[in-house]
């Protein structure tokens, strides 16, 4: 069981994103996806489809070359 | 700065050493230059006299990377210097030209030989002066002295530095062989005597400080790498925050300011030496070598009662334009000799602007005038 | 069901070393230079290094715009001299931590004699060179280390020039650490940068990176994610590996790792501990 407090939260910061999917790729657990929702650049952002299975790795905001996504886990932002 | 290897008195020294002397009496504690006739004395000197004074010097492996490491040493806090000669000088073009746009201070010394090309290196010349000006690409302004002898190599050295501190940019220091070369007299004062131009540094805390925001002479003050500021400076064209901004707007507002700042302060900067001018019928215009070959042809004239004068070019950029046009008035003409085929002459003409005449005497290189040749044209020019 | 929450611009954990007001950058989608720059910025951050005296040179080209990103002291200079530049600020102030952040062309092309030289000096220095196989800036053209056949905008046809191998030509003028990694390797980098920024001496890593607009989309791996891929499914770790075996050929192996981890007098010698 685990609880919501230990969870990881995956942020992203949709002005920075360029749809490029390179952490929709790397995410070892797959739960990242591109959506057809835009930024004002036209970009296509990313979501989460299952927050759960966030271990908080980090992996995709190291791979995101934008600056764009970050991961805060119960020991700070990765 | 130390002043530890701090030296004063009086010395028999070569032009290449009281420059580097001049330099090192200024607080230059980087040097890096590359070997180049007739200039190598100076990193010679450089490199026995710098650890000396607790100073860096480095014989990078092109005069492209020499004046690379100069400005980077600037930028790490230290004053910093090269020295070269013509086909060095044209290879310092494109980072002299970063030095202006960053802002850096610096000396660059040319220790003219005679060109073009690898020409007659071990032999001297004039022929950078347009170069000095205009050798760089892009709208901008520049400081440039002309010294005649090793004592005001001395003395110059150390004024480029100072001049560079307070306009922040390189200031060239446009010398020659037979300069670098001649051995004479040098006086050293000590040290509490030399004034010396500090690093104007910012007054706001790091925080608050914008890298190009500039004081009432429109000159900015620099932060140095190491100390908080964090601030980004660049080669393209920036706005007061450094940051790059690809706008004709942002283009018309830095280039103006890095011209006026010299510009508008021109008389500050420039500098002269007149002599018999009241009165003259002609007036010799030189610089450097040639300058001293002149006085000798001025001499003979004035044996013959002929009414000639000196102006003789310290600064030679920038141009001493409202002086020289105010003596075309009452002249008959400027006699210009210069070891080059019309360059600083091109100025005189353009600042008599018709009111005298400018008689152009060239030497192609190699070698000083004749000073018959310069006797002749003043006779002429009386005609 | 609100999944993913949208953060403010500031709240990135690497912001503190970014100018966010310059964001978003110039770098197109799928291009691998801000992953690297952010790779540095982490590897500074766990250095736990002295960010007030942290400097970053960048020459010219899109890899040359890494410094106007970065909140630190930074300097973008003239192509192919940032290393002398580097050289400068370095030898003028020891206490600095001079990082030269800049990319195949500007190191390997037009400031080759400063990257053989400085290697040769072991100027005390850590440099990032980013290797995109081409100039990206002015429009993809052939590079010092465009693999041979390789298609650009100057060679249409395929390159028939033998390109650079950055780590064997830099260990042979004297490097005392290099290293190569991918975009796809960005834990690795992350070490590795952190050990090279430890590193007394000249200590270079290079960094394969995607450019989908340019090299990507004329050699069949038209996004930065096929290239990502390749690099993925293609490299081999081989750490010390001989590096004359390290050379990149068109559709061939990348061989990573750290290659050279040596010691020897550098410049700034410290006053007095390795006796120079």
């Amino acid at each position: 069981m685990t609880t919501r407090a230990k969870q990881s939260q995956i942020h992203v910061i949709d002005e920075r994103c360029k749809g490029c999917s390179f952490c929709v790729e790397f995410c070892p657990q797959h739960i990242l996806y591109q959506t057809n929702e835009t930024n004002a650049k036209g970009y296509q952002v990313v979501r989460v489809s299952e927050p759960d299975k966030c271990t908080g790795c980090g992996m995709c905001s190291r791979v995101c070359p934008e600056f764009a996504i970050y991961v805060e886990t119960p020991d700070g932002k990765q | 700065m130390s002043s530890t290897g701090q030296i004063s008195g009086e010395f028999f020294l070569s032009g290449d050493e009281a420059c580097a002397e001049g330099a090192l009496a200024a607080g230059c504690r980087f040097f890096a230059g590359y070997p180049i006739t007739p200039a190598t004395e100076i990193a010679e000197h450089m490199s026995d006299r710098l650890p000396e004074v607790g100073g860096t010097y480095i014989q990078m492996e092109d005069e492209l990377a020499s004046m690379a490491a100069v400005l980077g040493a600037s930028w790490g806090g230290l004053k910093a210097m090269t020295a070269t000669s013509g086909p060095g000088f044209s290879l310092m073009m494109e980072n002299i030209g970063l030095g202006l746009m960053l802002e850096t201070p610096c000396v660059v010394v040319n220790m003219q030989r005679a060109g073009p090309s690898t020409g007659l290196p071990t032999m001297t010349g004039q022929g950078d002066m347009m170069q000095a000006r205009w050798g760089s690409h892009g709208p901008y302004s520049i400081i440039a002295l002309s010294p005649a002898s090793p004592q005001e190599l001395f003395d110059l050295t150390i004024k480029a530095f100072n001049l560079s501190e307070k306009y922040r940019l390189p200031v060239l220091v446009m010398s020659e062989e037979s300069i670098g070369h001649m051995y004479e007299k040098v006086t050293i004062p000590t040290r509490e005597k030399i004034n010396i131009t500090p690093r104007r540094k910012p007054n706001v805390p790091p925080q608050e400080y914008l890298p190009y925001v500039p004081d009432d002479d429109l000159v900015p003050p620099m932060a140095i790498a190491g100390e908080g500021y964090r601030f980004h400076v660049t080669g393209l064209t920036h706005d007061e925050r450094g940051y790059p901004i690809m706008t004709a707007e942002a283009q018309d507002k830095l280039v103006r300011r890095l011209v006026d700042k010299i510009e508008k302060n021109r008389n500050a900067i420039i500098e002269v030496e007149e002599d018999g001018i009241k009165g003259a019928d002609v007036v010799v215009c030189s610089y450097g070598i040639s300058a001293r070959v002149a006085t000798v042809a001025i001499q003979r004239a004035r044996a013959l009662g002929i009414r000639v004068g000196m102006f003789r070019l310290i600064t030679v950029w920038p141009f001493p334009v409202e002086r020289v046009r105010e003596i075309a008035k009452n002249i008959k003409a400027f006699v210009v000799p210069e070891i080059n085929y019309g360059q600083m002459a091109l100025e005189v003409e353009r600042a008599a602007a018709g009111r005298a005449k400018t008689i152009l005497i060239p030497h192609m290189g190699g070698a000083v005038h004749d000073p018959e040749t310069i006797l002749d044209a003043i006779k002429q020019a009386v005609k | 069901m609100k999944t993913t929450a949208i953060a403010r611009i500031g709240a990135h954990p690497l912001d503190e070393y970014l100018r966010t007001d310059r964001l978003p950058h110039i770098w197109c989608p799928g291009c691998g230079l801000g992953m690297i720059l952010g790779t540095v910025l982490r590897a500074i951050d766990k250095s736990r290094l002295d960010i007030d005296r942290t400097t970053i040179v960048s020459g010219i080209g899109c890899t040359g715009r890494a410094a106007g990103y970065v909140k630190l002291d930074s300097f973008h200079v003239t192509h192919g001299r940032a290393l002398p530049f580097a050289t400068g600020l370095k030898l003028a102030n020891p206490n600095l931590k001079v990082v030269v952040f800049s990319g195949d062309g500007d190191l390997a092309a037009i400031g080759g004699n400063h990257l053989i030289h400085a290697a040769r000096r072991n100027i005390d220095m850590t440099v990032i060179c980013v290797n995109n196989f081409i100039y990206g800036m002015t429009g993809g053209q052939l590079g010092p280390t465009t693999p041979e056949m390789g298609r650009t905008t100057t060679s249409r046809k395929g390159n028939t020039e033998k390109p650079f191998n950055i780590p064997y030509l830099v260990g042979a003028a004297g490097a005392t650490y290099v290293a190569r990694w991918t975009t796809a390797h960005v834990r690795q980098m992350e070490r590795t940068f952190i050990e090279a920024l430890q590193k007394k001496g000249f200590s270079l890593v290079e960094v394969i990176s995607p450019c989908p607009t340019y090299y990507g989309r004329m050699n069949e791996q038209a996004t930065g994610l096929d290239q990502m891929r390749y690099y993925r499914y293609n490299s081999v770790v081989k750490h010390f590996a001989n590096l004359a075996d390290v050379d990149i050929s068109l559709d061939g192996q990348i061989i990573v790792g750290k290659f050279i981890d040596i010691d020897r007098p550098y410049l700034p010698a410290p006053k007095g501990e390795n006796g120079k």
